[in-house]
């Protein structure tokens, strides 16, 4: 309990240190770009593949039990609710931290294994500033990016089911979702998770390699600790954010 | 920082440093003076705290009591910005090179002056040029470092320390797990590189064989303190019992062979619950 | 390796492709907050609203043309004060519109159901109903009913 009490301690004074040290020069906007494309762009294979696999189970469930109430037409609305306030935000952030949370987290991990991170210091290079920035806002901007994705890739995958198995009509699917999906209510403040998921999971990837062991088993227990603590935190905030917007 | 100058006609001096890590004494007050414009080797058996030396030049670590003092500026008391303004003055050779792996070996020592210059890009790429044709690795410019050997690595991160042209060279361990061509050329190297750009050289190894034919002063370091500093040459006719014991590489003597246990007959008579 | 420009290309299309699936979702996938355009405030006191809830309909001769903003309870009368926003296009309703509050179905969730009076004015916005009809509570009908039977049989 104590332990776990001081790491989170840790966690928090390294968030300060990142924080304290953020300079916005051309140089670091580039770089971030380019860990966006690193840990955003590289990921769309597994959230595009996910999400339309989530939308097409989510629908078969929700059809096979709507149906036994006479009230099939609000899957689309249960699909849809349930994308926006919890399962789009929820999975992609926890498949975020499987994909590219871990590959952060080895990265800077092996970076203080190898001392170049040691080795920027010594040449007055803050690694903090030009090693840890980028991927941390990357990782933030890229959550509630590929949250967006994930939840489309999702309505695709039910309205494929809905019109190719059940023989709906797009429009008649659509219309009802639409007019009981709120944009504040429901979509927004799935969006708001998202952000915080993507501070989660920015803030975990980075602060496990930082402080990871400078050994080959530090670095694979590093990696561990990214998606545990990730899906952990994700679960609890979750919880925590449904609480207050409800 | 002139009022803070300290001169003692050295390039570093150590004075009464003291320092102790996670309880352990690692220095205990250390006098260390290392002369300008040579090529200084330290020496001592492992974990004698020698890396950590390398690590109070350098600013990462601060002394517990007493002061650090290169080219006239107390290392101990600088403020980060005074620390990274040093850092550019001095060339940091790590064990293993520390290259960025996602870079090239150009790009890797284009970086700090890229980081610390308003050189246009083509002058830069002159000077990497020429860094790279010092070690003999100008045709590698556009390899990454996994593409070349462990000795081609290390020859890179030299290069990488000399960019800025530094004052003062450091280098942990260079020789360490070389075949003897590497080590030749990495020898030849600093010696070179020393005398060409005016620098002060400190080099930490325990490969006493190396010592002799590179460095101008030799200082043995154990339990905490220098036990001995002199010419290479006269540390090898030296009668003290612990250098000799270093110098020849004897397995045993002032530093125990056996780390420090029961003893043998008692330990193995008795039963395993002892350990338990 | 990709080279440096693709990689950037690369992220810098994936980053629209993220905001134009934000802007769509936003815009298509939703209904824009029910009342989408403006909308005006009118309030109604009912000795009972029964289950009525935040966001419940408000509809007229079966047209959802608002819903119910926030019910509370004046501290003087113990009477609850329902607020609903009805939509900016239905702004000639008359100014004696009548409330209820009904229920959809037998066991259906409860909304607010105007009927139109026959007044040339228009209600404005912050105006209140005269008119209203709370809710049935079950409980209250049968308690009635059993009361009335046993009258009836004396």
């Amino acid at each position: 309990m104590r332990e776990g009490l001081v790491k989170i301690g840790r966690a928090v004074v390294f968030l300060g240190q990142l924080f304290s040290r953020v300079r916005a020069t051309p140089l670091q906007a580039r770089e971030t770009l380019r860990q966006i494309y690193y840990a955003g762009a590289r990921s769309l294979v597994i959230i595009v593949t996910c999400g339309f696999f989530v939308g097409l189970v989510l629908t078969l469930q929700t059809y096979d039990t709507l149906t036994r109430f006479g009230a099939a037409d609000a899957a689309s609305t249960v699909l849809a609710l349930s994308l926006f306030r919890e399962l789009g935000p929820v999975l992609t952030a926890i498949l975020f931290a499987g994909r590219a949370g871990t590959s952060i987290t080895a990265e800077i991990g092996l970076m203080r294994a190898t001392e170049q991170l040691d080795a920027m210091d010594l040449m007055a290079i803050d690694p903090m500033e030009r090693i840890v920035q980028p991927r941390f806002l990357a990782s933030l901007i890229a959550v509630p990016a590929l949250t967006v994705i994930f939840n489309l890739m999702a309505l695709l995958g039910g309205i494929f089911f809905a019109v190719f198995v059940m023989g709906n009509d797009v429009i008649s699917f659509w219309g009802n979702m639409q007019a009981s999906v709120e944009l504040g209510r429901d979509f927004l403040h799935g969006m708001g998770k998202a952000v915080g998921f993507g501070f989660l999971a920015a803030w975990l990837a980075v602060y496990f390699g930082w402080s990871a062991r400078a050994t080959s088993e530090g670095v694979a227990l590093a990696t561990t600790q990214t998606v545990i603590a990730t899906a952990i935190a994700v679960l609890i905030l979750d919880f925590v954010l449904s609480a207050f917007m409800l | 920082m002139t009022s803070d100058r300290h001169d003692t006609g050295h390039f570093i001096e150590f004075d009464k440093v003291h320092l102790s890590l996670g309880g352990r004494t690692i220095l205990d007050e250390l006098n260390l003076s290392i002369p300008h414009g040579q090529v200084t080797a330290i020496m001592g058996p492992s974990g004698a705290g020698k890396t950590t030396l390398l690590r109070l030049i350098t600013g990462q670590l601060k002394p517990d009591s007493g002061r650090v003092v290169v080219n006239g500026e107390v290392v101990s008391d600088m403020s980060t910005k005074a620390l990274n303004q040093y850092r550019k003055n001095v060339g940091v050779l790590l064990q293993n090179g520390a290259l960025f792996t996602d870079l090239t070996c150009f790009d890797n020592i284009a970086l700090p002056l890229r980081e610390h210059t308003k050189l246009p890009e083509r002058l830069i790429r002159k000077i990497v040029l020429m860094k790279l044709h010092t070690v003999g690795l100008r045709g590698a410019a556009q390899m990454y470092p996994r593409e070349l050997s462990g000795g081609m690595n290390r020859r890179i991160a030299m290069a990488r320390a000399m960019a800025m042209d530094p004052r003062l060279m450091l280098y942990d361990e260079p020789f360490a797990g070389l075949d003897p061509i590497s080590m030749g050329i990495s020898l030849r190297l600093i010696r070179q590189v020393n005398e060409a750009l005016n620098m002060t050289s400190l080099v930490v190894t325990h490969d006493i064989n190396e010592v002799v034919k590179l460095a101008h002063l030799a200082c043995i370091i154990a339990h905490g303190n220098v036990i001995a500093a002199a010419s290479p040459d006269e540390l090898f006719q030296s009668q003290e019992p612990l250098v000799a014991q270093f110098m020849q590489g004897l397995p045993d003597g002032p530093v125990a062979f056996h780390y420090p246990a029961p003893d043998l007959a008692n330990d193995l008579l008795s039963g395993p619950s002892r350990h338990a | 390796m990709k080279s440096t420009n693709q990689i950037e290309l690369t992220a810098g299309v994936f980053l629209a492709l993220a905001i134009a699936a934000l802007i769509f979702l936003a815009l298509q996938a939703t209904d824009r907050g029910v009342v989408s355009g403006g909308s005006y405030e009118i309030t109604a006191t009912f000795t009972n609203v029964g289950g009525l809830k935040p966001k419940a309909e408000v509809s007229l001769g079966g047209v959802t043309i608002g819903l119910v903003e926030r019910i509370e309870l004046d501290p003087v009368t113990f009477d609850a004060r329902v607020h609903m926003q009805i939509s900016e296009q239905y702004n000639d309703l008359p100014e004696d519109t009548s409330a209820a509050i009904l229920t959809a179905g037998i066991l259906g969730d409860q909304y607010v159901g105007l009927e139109p009076g026959g007044s040339p004015v228009a209600l404005e916005d912050g105006d209140e109903l005269m008119i209203t009809n709370s809710a049935m509570v079950l409980e209250q009908l049968i308690t009635k009913y059993l009361l009335n039977g046993d009258d009836a049989q004396q």
